[in-house]
C-alpha cells in the first residue's frame, strides 16, 4: 500500500479522488516565471528605445538580448509537461479558438519574431563592424548575419533606429499581452478559487516586470564584475526606480487580491486561510518577506541615494531577492491553486519529484538554458554600450 | 431507421473525421459484455504496479484502429441525461468497480470516472464529514485499489445522518473542459455527451483544471485526458452505462430526454431535482434527487 500513497499528494479534509494527482507541476511554475523575465527585460530596453530615457542606454541592448534568449526557452517547460509532446503543434494548426491556451503558440511565435527583428536592427551596426574586423569563419557568419546590409552611414543608422523604435513600440503591447495572457490562463479558470481573480493578469504582468528588472540587475552586476567594468551608475539608478515603482504596484495589487478574497469570504474561505497557513506557508513567507525587504531597501536607497560599490551591492541583493520572491509567488499561485481542493473542503500538499521528466532536475536544466544561451550570445554580439566609455582594465574605482 | 437518417449519418463528416467511436478508446475493445465486477480483474493487471490497466495496449490499439461500427445510431436523435437518487444509494460501490472494468480505467486511487462519496453528520455537528472510496484509510481497509469498500471508522460515534452520493461526469451543456481545450480534442456531441478524441488530445491537462467537478484525470500511460463518457460505446447500442446496469438499488438512472417515458424523463418529472455547483454556469446534465446542502 505504501507504494500507492507514496505517489499521490497527501491531503487533509475532503478532496475529489482525481485531484490527488496534481496536474500542473513545477514545470508550469517555471513557465510563467521565464516569460515574466522576458517581459521585464523587454520593458527596460523599451524605456530606452521607445521613451528615449538615456539613462537606460548602458543596459538597453543587453536587456533586449536577454529578453530574446529567455524567450527561446519560454515554451520548453510546456513541451516537457505535455502528455503527448509530439502533438505540440496541434493548437497552431487546428486551434480551438475558445481556449486561452490555444493562443500561446501564436502569441509566443509573434513575440519571438518581433524580438529577433528588433535585436537585428539594434545590433546591425555592430554586426557590420564585426564582419569587417573579424577573420575566418566568424567573418563569414557575421557577414551572413548582416543580410548584405552593410551601410552604416548616419542616415542608414537613423533608419535602423527608427525601425527598432517602431518594433519596440509594437513590442510593448506584445510583452504586456504575452504576460497578461499568462495571467488570463490562470485567472479565467472559474473552478479554482485561488486563481479565479480579475486581478490575476495585472498581478502576473507587474510581477513579471519586477522579476525581469531583478534579473537584469543581477546579470548586469555580475557581467560588469566579470568584465572588470564599473556598472553604469545612471542605469542602476534607473533600474532602481523602475524596480521600486513596479514593486509597489505589484504589492498593492497582490494585497488587494488577498483582501478581496478574505473580505468577500465566499464558501470555503476557511480552507483558503488554511492553505496560506499550511501548504504554501513557506512560499508565502519567502514571497512577502523578500518583497517587503526589497521594498524597504529600495525605499531607503531612493531617499539616501547611495553611491558606488555599496549601491551596486544593495541593488544586486534587491534584484536577487525579487527574482526569488517572484519565483516563490509563481509557486504559490500555480501549486497553491491546485493544493486548494475544488471541493473547498480539503487541502493537498504537493511534493516535487527530484528526478524524472517533470522534476526539479528538469526545471534546473531548463532554467540554465537561457543563461547559457545568453552567455554565448553576449560573446558573439557584445551588447555593452558601457564597454566603449569604460575601456577594459579600468577596474572598479570604489 | 429511415434513409434520411442514414444520409445524415454519413454526411456528418465530423463523426468520421474524429473517428469518434474510436475515441472512447479505453472501453470499446475491452468488453462488449459487462465484465463481472467480482472477478479479480486480472486482464493486463500487474499487481502492485501503478500504471495497470485492465485493457492491454494491443487491445487499445485495436480499439483505435478498428472501431466497432454502429450504423444504426444517429446522435442527432438522442438527448442523453443521467439522474442520481441520493436516498437510494447504499454505498456498495459496484458502480465504481464496474466502471473500472468496463472502461479500463487506470487501477489506482487517483483515477476514477465515477466514485461514491460518504457524508456523515456526527451527533451535534452541523458539518458533514466526507470521504470517498479513494480515501487512503478506506483503501487500506480493503487492501485494494480496484475493489472498494468504506471502512468502519464511525462505529464508535453517534451519527445523526449519513448518506452516499455517487459522482460522475455531468456532461455539462456549457462544459468548461471543452471551452479551455486548446486542440479541440474534447467536444460536445449533439446527443449531449462530452467526448475526448484521444488522437487529438495532447495532455496539457487544462481541462483537468477547468472541470468544476473533478471528474477528469490524465491517463498517464497514453498521455491523454480521461473521463466518464456515460459508457458511450454502450449507450449508442441501446444499453445502459455500466454503472447504471450494476446498481442494485436503482440509485442511478439513465435515459433519453427525447423519450418522455424514459427512466430519466420520469425521474426528472417525479422528483425535485437539483444540479451540483450551478453557480459555475456549466449547466450540468446530471440531476440529483435528495442531495444535501453539503454535497458539491
Amino acid at each position: 500500500m505504501e507504494q500507492v500513497f507514496g505517489q499521490v499528494a497527501p491531503y487533509i479534509g475532503y478532496v475529489y479522488p482525481n485531484e490527488t494527482e496534481i496536474p500542473w507541476t513545477e514545470l508550469i511554475v517555471i513557465y510563467p516565471y521565464i516569460t515574466g523575465l522576458v517581459a521585464g527585460a523587454f520593458v527596460v530596453s523599451s524605456l530606452h528605445h521607445v521613451f528615449g530615457i538615456e539613462r537606460f542606454k548602458a543596459v538597453s541592448k543587453f536587456a533586449l538580448l536577454t529578453a530574446l534568449c529567455f524567450m527561446f526557452f519560454a515554451p520548453i517547460p510546456l513541451l516537457f509537461h505535455l502528455g503527448q509532446p509530439t502533438r505540440a503543434f496541434e493548437p497552431l494548426i487546428t486551434p480551438h479558438f475558445t481556449s486561452a491556451m490555444a493562443m500561446f503558440g501564436y502569441v509566443a511565435s509573434f513575440y519571438v519574431c518581433l524580438l529577433s527583428l528588433e535585436v537585428w536592427f539594434a545590433f546591425r551596426e555592430d554586426l557590420v563592424h564585426l564582419s569587417k574586423t573579424s577573420k575566418g569563419l566568424a567573418k563569414k557568419v557575421y557577414t551572413m548575419l548582416t543580410l548584405g546590409s552593410d551601410d552604416i552611414s548616419p542616415k542608414s543608422l537613423a533608419l535602423d533606429h527608427k525601425i527598432a523604435r517602431i518594433l519596440a513600440m509594437i513590442g510593448i503591447p506584445g510583452a504586456m499581452g504575452l504576460h497578461g495572457y499568462v495571467g488570463f490562463v490562470f485567472g479565467s479558470l472559474k473552478t479554482r478559487e485561488w486563481w479565479s481573480s480579475d486581478l490575476m493578469p495585472p498581478i502576473f504582468l507587474l510581477s513579471a516586470v519586477v522579476s525581469g528588472v531583478g534579473l537584469l540587475i543581477v546579470l548586469y552586476v555580475i557581467t560588469c564584475k566579470y568584465r572588470k567594468v564599473v556598472p553604469d551608475h545612471e542605469a542602476m539608478v534607473g533600474l532602481k526606480q523602475v524596480l521600486w515603482a513596479s514593486l509597489i504596484i505589484v504589492l498593492v495589487f497582490e494585497g488587494l487580491e488577498l483582501l478581496e478574497m478574505v473580505y468577500k469570504a465566499r464558501e470555503g474561505i476557511e480552507t483558503v486561510m488554511e492553505l496560506i497557513k499550511g501548504p504554501i506557508w513557506a512560499g508565502m513567507s519567502i514571497q512577502w518577506g523578500l518583497s517587503l525587504f526589497s521594498l524597504i531597501a529600495l525605499s531607503a536607497m531612493m531617499i539616501k541615494n547611495p553611491q558606488g560599490k555599496k549601491f551596486v551591492n544593495w541593488m544586486f541583493v534587491c534584484g536577487l531577492a525579487m527574482m526569488v520572491a517572484v519565483l516563490a509567488m509563481r509557486w504559490n499561485v500555480v501549486i497553491g491553486g491546485q493544493e486548494l481542493s475544488k471541493t473547498m473542503k480539503g487541502l493537498l500538499t504537493y511534493y516535487p519529484k527530484i528526478l524524472g521528466r517533470e522534476s526539479l532536475l528538469t526545471v534546473l536544466f531548463l532554467f540554465m538554458g537561457p543563461f547559457i544561451t545568453l552567455y554565448f550570445a553576449a560573446q558573439f554580439i557584445p551588447p555593452w554600450e558601457d564597454a566603449k566609455s569604460h575601456p577594459h582594465g579600468k577596474a572598479a574605482a570604489h | 431507421m429511415t434513409n434520411q437518417d442514414q444520409i445524415e449519418n454519413t454526411e456528418d463528416t465530423g463523426v468520421t473525421r474524429r473517428g469518434f467511436l474510436g475515441l472512447m478508446g479505453a472501453g470499446v475493445a475491452a468488453t462488449t459484455a459487462l465484465v463481472s465486477v467480482d472477478s479479480d480483474a486480472k486482464i493486463g493487471h500487474k499487481a502492485g504496479h501503478k500504471l495497470a490497466f485492465q485493457q492491454s495496449e494491443s487491445q487499445y490499439e485495436e480499439a483505435l484502429n478498428n472501431p466497432p461500427q454502429i450504423p444504426n445510431y444517429n446522435w442527432n436523435e438522442h438527448k442523453w441525461s443521467y439522474g442520481v437518487d441520493v436516498s437510494r444509494c447504499i454505498g456498495c460501490m459496484r458502480c465504481m468497480e464496474a466502471c473500472k472494468a468496463e472502461n479500463s480505467v487506470q487501477e489506482d486511487a487517483s483515477h476514477h470516472r465515477t466514485w461514491i462519496e460518504r457524508y456523515v453528520y456526527l451527533e451535534g455537528s452541523e458539518e458533514a464529514l466526507v470521504d470517498s472510496a479513494a480515501d487512503p484509510k478506506n483503501i487500506e481497509y480493503v487492501g485494494s485499489e480496484v475493489h472498494f469498500r468504506f471502512d468502519n471508522r464511525y462505529k464508535d460515534e453517534k451519527v445523526d445522518k449519513a448518506f452516499f452520493v455517487p459522482k460522475l461526469c455531468n456532461q455539462c451543456e456549457e462544459p468548461s473542459c471543452v471551452q479551455v481545450c486548446p486542440t479541440g480534442a474534447t467536444f460536445k456531441a449533439p446527443d449531449g455527451v462530452v467526448l475526448i478524441d484521444t488522437n487529438y488530445c495532447f495532455g496539457c491537462q487544462y481541462c483537468v483544471q477547468a472541470c468544476p467537478y473533478g471528474v477528469r484525470s490524465l491517463n498517464e500511460q497514453r498521455g491523454t485526458a480521461e473521463k466518464c463518457n456515460w459508457c458511450y460505446h454502450r449507450i449508442t447500442k441501446g444499453l445502459n452505462p455500466a454503472c447504471v446496469e450494476v446498481c442494485p438499488t436503482g440509485s442511478r438512472v439513465f435515459g433519453d430526454l427525447n423519450d418522455k417515458n424514459s427512466p430519466i424523463s420520469l425521474f426528472i418529472k417525479n422528483n425535485q431535482v437539483t444540479v451540483l455547483k450551478s453557480e459555475m454556469g456549466n449547466k450540468p446534465n446530471l440531476y440529483y434527487a435528495g442531495a444535501d446542502k453539503e454535497v458539491s
